[in-house]
């Protein structure tokens, strides 16, 4: 406990106005922590981390968090991400977004980030709907799933993040829980150190907006279903039946040059032939 | 503004070259943007110019939205950023805009104006976008809008608009026209020094004493780079002194209230206009852009003819310059507008004159030029 108060005093910010505004049961909470013990984990200062948001539940996660924080405009996080990536490639960028926010009105700066491979490790929050505005289907919500826009049951079927953005071409991709809250931990810190564009999705259950729609008594329910549907990558590609199974784990791990380093060296290579020229 | 004092380096450039001058002079280093006609070219320039700049960043993004974004991502992490862009693309970019604006992050926008509302006609020249470079992002903002009549001034006015940009921490409209944009010129390229670089006020105070929005004598915080230490909030929610999100009316009165202040009380400083013959005129036209060369002959042949006819040009767009165009209306008879457009800065000439003079406009929307025959037919 003491290593927890330690790690609030450290990393949340004294002077914003606590408690957090998320609804009982949310698992925002538990991949803010696990953000955090990342960072502290990799030994990361607070000073060369800037966490950019975008807008929505998860969006608000960075105004508690002490480090560099912007909160953006709904569905732009990586396009501010990759402009701060560009301009300072030191700084370590995270860009925390939620599902509505990084694959529907975001969605193509995310496969172009993807594409470019910019340095930046984006956090999706998947909850399946979109939570700040009441309740509404967003792109990753289950065909036949209850929300206030698909109140007949979604007809449209759901984006797979994994597979889009491995496909997109993404240098890491992987996916977790907020109940496998270690292994997201380790998600994250691995994201974090690998170079070029990650993506790591977090599912995490809204109670509020999504639970109490679709048959869940209780968010303990939804933790439990998780645990349920959850099986690791390994475990996954040995089962006979995969269906209703989401595996979690590292999925890509290409580790090539983001694109603030092959610019880099790009300028290097032009500076050096003007050098040579004069 | 002062000009290039030297003839050193002379060149024969496009207007859409001589903003990337005018962009280098000032200090940009980063360039976000997205190719659309006519302001291709200033992207195609960076591209070629920036990698090869000290610190310089280029990148073509997916769409104006991510330009605008990068820009402003870049501008937080303490560059001097721009981008480039015409109509369509202007408006994708108005959201982030107003996430600048509310945020107070500098950089400079050009929007080369082409004719015709949608994609109207993508090669031709307009004037349209001018009530939009003012008022196209939701909510109550401060913006600065500038144009340009010529090359020269688009290098020029490229300065000034970083300038503004950094000293009020704002963003910067820069309204170009095709025809400007693309008309060939000699131009004096500038040399270090010839034109007076202001860059943003960073904190001097140690991080804990530093609040990111607190009123300062100008109404302009000053801004440090992401990553030096300063660790704060930004955010487009209306918030408090300490950047987070608040809903507390005197917390939002007292934000939107300095952020009005710090543009509304250096009106002298920014609401640049020239002026030709305007001492003893009782004919004025008010001009911008391309318009205001064909108003300089117009003013010019109507003076030969007898006729005591003067020019004010529109430098700054946004705050309009009432004080400059109200006085000089007080003493004339007639004001004519010429625009390539329905009547966007003519709207703002009548609200200022107030019934003084008889106010004439001149509007243009099938992509020509206005003749400086069409304008001294209305004043002379």
């Amino acid at each position: 406990m003491a290593e927890v108060t330690q790690l609030i005093h450290q990393y949340l910010r004294h002077n914003k106005k606590f408690p957090l505004v998320f609804c009982p049961g949310c698992g925002h909470g538990i991949v803010l922590g696990s953000l955090v013990r990342s960072v502290h984990a990799l030994g990361l200062s607070k000073d060369e981390v800037v966490l950019v948001a975008g807008i929505g539940c998860s969006g608000r996660i960075a105004a508690y968090v002490d480090f560099n924080t912007v909160h953006t405009t709904h569905g732009r996080a990586l396009t501010v991400a990759t402009g701060i990536k560009m301009a300072s490639p030191h700084l370590t960028v995270i860009a925390i977004m939620g599902d509505g926010d990084a694959f529907s009105i975001g969605g193509n700066h995310l496969i172009h980030a993807a594409r470019r491979n910019i340095g930046v490790t984006a956090l999706v929050l998947n909850n399946f709907i979109y939570g700040m505005t009441g309740g509404q289907s967003s792109p990753t919500t289950p065909e036949g799933a209850y929300s206030h826009t698909s109140p007949m049951g979604q007809l449209e079927s759901p984006f797979d993040i994994v597979e889009l953005t491995k496909a997109a071409g993404a240098g890491g991709v992987s996916r977790g829980t907020v109940f496998h809250v270690k292994a997201l931990d380790g998600l994250i810190a691995a994201a974090l150190t690998r170079p070029g564009f990650n993506l790591v999705e977090a599912l995490t259950p809204c109670f509020t907006q999504y639970g109490r729609g679709n048959g869940f008594k209780n968010p303990v329910e939804m933790f439990r279903w998780l645990k349920d549907r959850a099986v690791s990558l390994e475990a996954y590609e040995k089962l006979a039946d995969k269906a209703g199974k989401i595996p979690i784990g590292t999925f890509v791990e290409r580790g090539t040059a983001g694109l603030e380093t092959r610019y880099a060296a790009l300028c290097r290579e032009l500076r050096e032939k003007k050098g040579g020229a004069a | 503004m002062s000009t290039p004092r030297r003839k050193t380096r002379e060149a024969f450039l496009l207007g859409n070259e001589a903003v990337v001058e005018g962009a280098l002079a000032a200090g940009c280093t980063f360039y976000a943007g997205y190719p659309i006609t006519p302001s291709t070219e200033i992207m195609e320039c960076m591209a070629r110019r920036l990698p090869q700049a000290p610190d310089g960043v280029f990148i073509q993004m997916e769409d104006e939205i991510a330009s605008m974004g990068a820009a402003i991502g870049a501008s937080l992490a303490g560059r001097k950023a721009m981008t480039a862009t015409s109509g369509p693309g202007f408006s994708l970019m108005q959201e982030q805009i107003g996430y600048a604006a509310m945020t107070e992050t500098p950089l400079v926008v050009v929007d080369v104006m082409r004719g015709g509302a949608s994609t109207g006609m993508p090669t031709s020249p307009g004037q349209g976008d001018v009530q939009q470079a003012r008022w196209g992002a939701h909510g109550d903002h401060p913006i600065i809008v500038l144009s340009a009549a010529d090359v020269p001034e688009c290098l020029e006015m490229t300065v000034t608009a970083f300038n503004f940009a950094e000293k009020y921490r704002t963003p910067v409209i820069l309204l170009l026209d095709e025809i400007t944009a693309h008309t060939r010129e000699k131009i004096q390229l500038p040399e270090p020094g010839d034109f007076e670089v202001f860059s943003r006020l960073t904190p001097t105070m140690p991080p804990e004493w530093y609040k990111p929005y607190e009123e300062t004598l100008r109404g302009v915080p000053p801004m440090p780079p992401l990553g030096t230490g300063y660790r704060f909030h930004v955010t487009g929610l209306s918030h408090d002194l300490l950047g987070f999100p608040t809903a507390r009316p005197e917390e939002v009165r007292a934000l939107t209230e300095r952020q009005f202040r710090k543009i509304d009380g250096f009106f002298h400083d920014i609401q640049l206009v020239d002026q030709i013959g305007t001492e003893d005129a009782e004919v004025l036209v008010v001009a911008y852009g391309c318009v205001a060369r064909s108003a300089r002959l117009a003013v010019r042949q109507a003076r030969e003819a007898g006729v005591r006819a003067g020019l004010i040009v529109l430098k700054t767009l946004y705050p309009f310059p009432r004080k400059h165009v109200e006085r000089l209306m007080r003493a004339c008879r007639l004001v004519v507008v010429p625009e390539l457009n329905m009547g966007q800065i003519s709207r703002e000439v009548k609200r200022v004159n107030e019934g003084y003079a008889t106010v004439r406009t001149i509007n243009r929307i099938d992509g020509q030029i206005i003749t400086p025959s069409q304008i001294l037919k209305e004043i002379a």
